[in-house]
């Protein structure tokens, strides 16, 4: 039986280490699978009894997002990371783990994502409606549009574009692909539309679109393929129309 | 006092989302519990669609006929006053979710779009992609989000309910939440408590469901006296992929496009739904089963039916490359439906590393959804006594329960599409019972003794003190392995009393061997290895149920097949199994309760006939009765 190396970054916040472990390497093995064979035998490559490794986990779909972390330094869902391509892809018998480095560290893989779901609040990330109530149906909406709106709307706030992304760190405070790409979306539906000059204003605030500076690595890693270039780029032209807007003071209610 | 507005919500899917937000409209104000980002839940799972008889083929679809194939398709087992609210509610479901802007299909007007799924002859099924509980759960995400920022609703994510807090006179006046980050237990104080946490597939491991679906909150309130329902109904997709991990679910709707076949062998027979035994296909050449097995739906056939005869066919030896696989074959797709499913096959090819497009899929059943559940109580609108009870609470008093942590709609078996409606349906429909029930509190809970809580919390933390203690030789996650394998092979697709009887046994040796567990880790910094063994305890207990449950029930029912037992014993079993706690017993307690079948006549389950609004006898139902919520 073949066996790899898992190299994992555990710890906590300033006080991280790497520990490795060797595993036997079963067919269509994903990395999770591997994670869940430690946590049944923690014991490292040293032969040392050891702490199971903590990572957060739960539909392992890739639908979730919950279970994204740096594997070989790339963003990712370890649902869907299956151990043979990677090794056969980079030569080794090692296979790299580590926790986004872009969000506050809970534990071994485990980070505080929240960020996302503040910042999706800063944008107004909804529709406004009149509660659950009424017996109307929504607007129409064609199906042009519709698949536009439904690619953006996979996006499963998982991060990846985010921790890929060099003006996204601890220290800045740039929303990032996803949250435009989210702002991009409500700004589609027409109930979504009645905030869409409050998020534009958001987007032209601190934080915001500008903070982007086009390295396009988020659409590179985002699991769903969403073309957030695509989407930065049409919230970039509401941005300069709605600042236009602004400036000339025009305030029609048919935009 | 006056009654403080204010309910604990557990668990952040759909029926906790649309809970909330119905909820915060009314001012309430909402502590929502979830063990993940609200967005991560379970729900995000379901991929094919929503049901509502909104009839939008204009094929002659009513609600009524959509309440009768759920009544039928859970072989009778449903509770059919709620059944018939729900499905009238269901378009108006639809509509509100298409307000809030939730991502639908089109048709070329933009419309919504429908499909067909299992059950039935209608195309009934509103769906988003290949990703519909992914879809709505965002949409409700989003409105949860709209009253967060309004201060309405209090958001606990990565906290997990540890215990339901009763006062002395039996009423439940808050909860004991934990911090998974650092383990820290905490009381929770309100009026009301609502539980929506889902179904148990990890107790399985090998399942459809999230990893975090772990049945271990029913689990925790069963051990604090709830009953438990109908635990041995517990569904098998016909269609799933095998993994080391989990199984991964390949959506019902493929059914409707997509046959399912393997290769026949003449010498052997099949009873088809006439009961005649046929042979099975030509030898050496591809044989529909379900087709030739079931003439009127065909590969749509509900699914306890669907797995049963994929379960036969292998037993039969005639599973693909002689494992227990068969072929669901989505190779002569033309473009379109291609990309309808492009998430599923990208899914798929991932997992497999073959393309669905060019091999025809191996799929096998797998457990994926959770019939039985926390038992509610459900007044008919009718009712004289309509206002003196309320819709979806428990025996532990301002203890409600919604969504698939009940156990009320869908009786023996669920027709899928229908869980995403029931879910939102029970969501809306307690948080219009949360003001009622208020309104006959006599007291606050800032009039209950503060030791009341303070006991409470002790019992968690004496118990979290204990397991980290422990000094055996059991690693929890063995124990877990050993369980599943326990309920795999004893508690799915066929049921044999002689093995049932063991399963109970040996579920009882690994309880046993629980008590001997050690921890290897022990740190209060998300220490999931004490999470985890902490909800093995109450897991533990509803495996028992669902063993003992299916042991006793001497009959085959929808997802319950007993091979000694062949047919369905109305006289017998046309009864909900409760479960109730008994630790000095050392196993669940169990009696039968009435099935409340008020509207439609019970009768043999076939799907030989086309069903119709004219077909149905519907002198029962009041005609009053709302088509909203």
């Amino acid at each position: 039986m073949k066996s790899f190396t898992l190299q994992i970054l555990r710890g906590t916040e300033g006080n991280q280490y790497v520990e490795e472990f060797e595993l036997e390497l079963t067919p269509l093995m994903n990395v999770i699978t591997a994670l869940m064979e430690i946590q049944k035998r923690p014991i490292n490559k040293k032969g040392e009894l050891t702490t199971p490794v903590v990572w957060e986990q739960a539909c392992l779909e890739e639908v979730c997002g919950s279970c994204s972390m740096l594997i070989n330094g790339i963003p990712r869902q370890s649902c869907t990371a299956m151990i043979q391509p990677i090794l056969d892809e980079t030569g080794t018998d090692k296979i790299h783990l580590a926790p986004f480095d872009c969000y506050p560290l809970i534990r071994d893989l485990v980070i505080d994502r929240s960020r996302i779901f503040d910042d999706l609040k800063r944008i107004k990330g909804w529709s406004e409606v009149d509660g659950s109530r009424s017996t109307e149906f929504g607007p129409k909406i064609l199906p042009k549009t519709q698949e536009v709106m439904y690619e953006l709307s996979t996006c499963m706030s998982c991060g990846c574009c985010l921790v890929a992304c060099p003006n996204y760190t601890k220290t800045t405070q740039f929303v990032g692909a996803a949250v435009v790409g989210q702002a991009r979306l409500y700004n589609l539906h027409p109930n979504g539309k009645s905030n869409k000059e409050e998020r534009l204003n958001t987007m032209m605030g601190k934080g915001g679109l500008h903070e982007c500076s086009k390295a396009q690595n988020c659409v590179q890693v985002c699991p769903k393929k969403i073309d957030l270039v695509e989407a930065i780029a049409e919230l970039g032209d509401q941005v300069t129309a709605h600042a236009f807007k602004e400036f000339f003071g025009s305030n029609s209610p048919e935009e | 006092m006056a009654i403080q507005q204010e309910v604990i919500v557990v668990g952040g899917g759909l029926a906790g989302l649309s809970a909330a937000m119905r909820l915060a409209e009314h001012g309430i104000l909402v502590h929502l519990v979830s063990l993940t980002k609200v967005k991560r839940s379970h729900s995000v799972c379901a991929q094919g669609g929503i049901n509502a008889a909104v009839n939008l083929k204009n094929e002659g679809d009513s609600p009524y006929i959509h309440a009768y194939e759920t009544v039928k398709g859970g072989d009778f087992l449903a509770n059919q006053p709620q059944v018939v609210e729900m499905c009238l509610a269901a378009p108006q479901i639809i509509k509100m979710l298409d307000r809030f802007g939730c991502t639908f299909n089109r048709n070329l007007e933009g419309g919504l779009d429908v499909r067909r799924f299992g059950g039935t002859t209608f195309n009934r099924t509103v769906y988003c992609g290949s990703s519909t509980g992914q879809q709505l759960l965002y949409a409700l995400d989003e409105q949860v989000r709209r009253y967060e920022v309004k201060g309405l609703i209090k958001k606990y994510e990565h906290h997990e309910f540890m215990r339901l807090v009763i006062d002395e006179e039996g009423i439940s006046r808050g909860i004991i939440l934990m911090d998974h980050y650092n383990l820290k237990m905490e009381v929770l104080k309100a009026n009301a408590v609502i539980i929506g946490t889902g179904g148990l597939g990890f107790m399985f491991k090998k399942s459809t469901n999230s990893t975090i679906c772990t049945g271990a909150a029913n689990g925790r309130l069963f051990m604090q006296g709830m009953e438990y329902a109908n635990g041995e109904f517990i569904q098998i997709h016909p269609t799933s992929i095998p993994g080391h991990d989990k199984l991964r679910l390949m959506t019902e709707t493929l059914r409707g496009f997509a046959r399912v076949w393997v290769f026949g062998d003449e010498t052997k027979q099949i009873k088809d739904e006439n009961g005649n035994w046929i042979p099975c296909g030509k030898t050496g050449e591809r044989w529909y089963f379900l087709e030739d097995m079931y003439k009127l739906l065909g590969n749509l056939v509900p699914r306890d039916i669907a797995a049963r005869a994929i379960h036969q066919v292998c037993e039969l030896g005639l599973g693909v490359e002689g494992h227990k696989q068969v072929y669901l074959d989505c190779t002569g797709f033309d473009e379109s439906l291609v990309k309808k499913f492009q998430s599923v096959f990208e899914i798929y090819q991932k997992f497999t590393g073959e393309d669905p497009k060019v091999k025809p899929m191996k799929i096998y059943p797998g457990v994926h959804y959770t019939m039985g559940g926390a038992f509610v109580d459900y007044p008919a609108e009718e009712d004289g006594d309509r206002h003196l009870r309320f819709k979806y609470m428990t025996n532990l008093t301002g203890c409600f329960n919604v969504g698939e942590s009940q156990y009320g709609i869908h009786g023996a078996n669920r027709l899928g599409g229908n869980s995403l409606i029931s879910c939102i349906f029970d969501g809306l429909v307690v948080g219009d019972e949360m003001q009622p029930y208020f309104h006959q509190l006599k007291k606050d809970y800032k009039e209950i003794p503060e030791e009341v809580f303070e006991r409470a919390l002790a019992k968690e933390q004496a118990f979290k003190h204990e397991l980290m203690s422990k000094k055996g030789v059991e690693n929890i996650h063995q124990l877990h392995e050993e369980l599943s394998e326990i309920l795999v092979r004893d508690c799915t697709v066929v049921r044999h009393n002689e093995s049932l009887e063991k399963a109970v046994q040996e579920i009882k040796k690994i309880r046993q061997r629980y008590k001997n567990i050690r921890l290897d880790d022990t740190s209060n910094e998300l220490n999931q290895t004490f999470i985890f063994a902490n909800q093995f305890r109450g897991m533990l207990e509803i495996a028992l149920v669902i063993a003992k449950g299916a042991l006793l029930r001497d009959e085959s029912r929808g997802g319950h097949f007993k091979p000694e037992f062949p047919d369905r014993d109305d006289v017998n079993f046309l009864k909900h199994t409760i479960a109730t706690y008994d630790p000095d017993e050392g196993e669940p307690v169990m009696s039968f309760r009435e099935v409340d079948t008020r509207y439609f006549t019970v009768a043999k389950r076939d799907y030989k006939k086309k069903v119709t609004l004219e077909s149905l006898d519907l002198s029962k139902i009041p005609s009053n009765l709302p088509a909203y919520v």
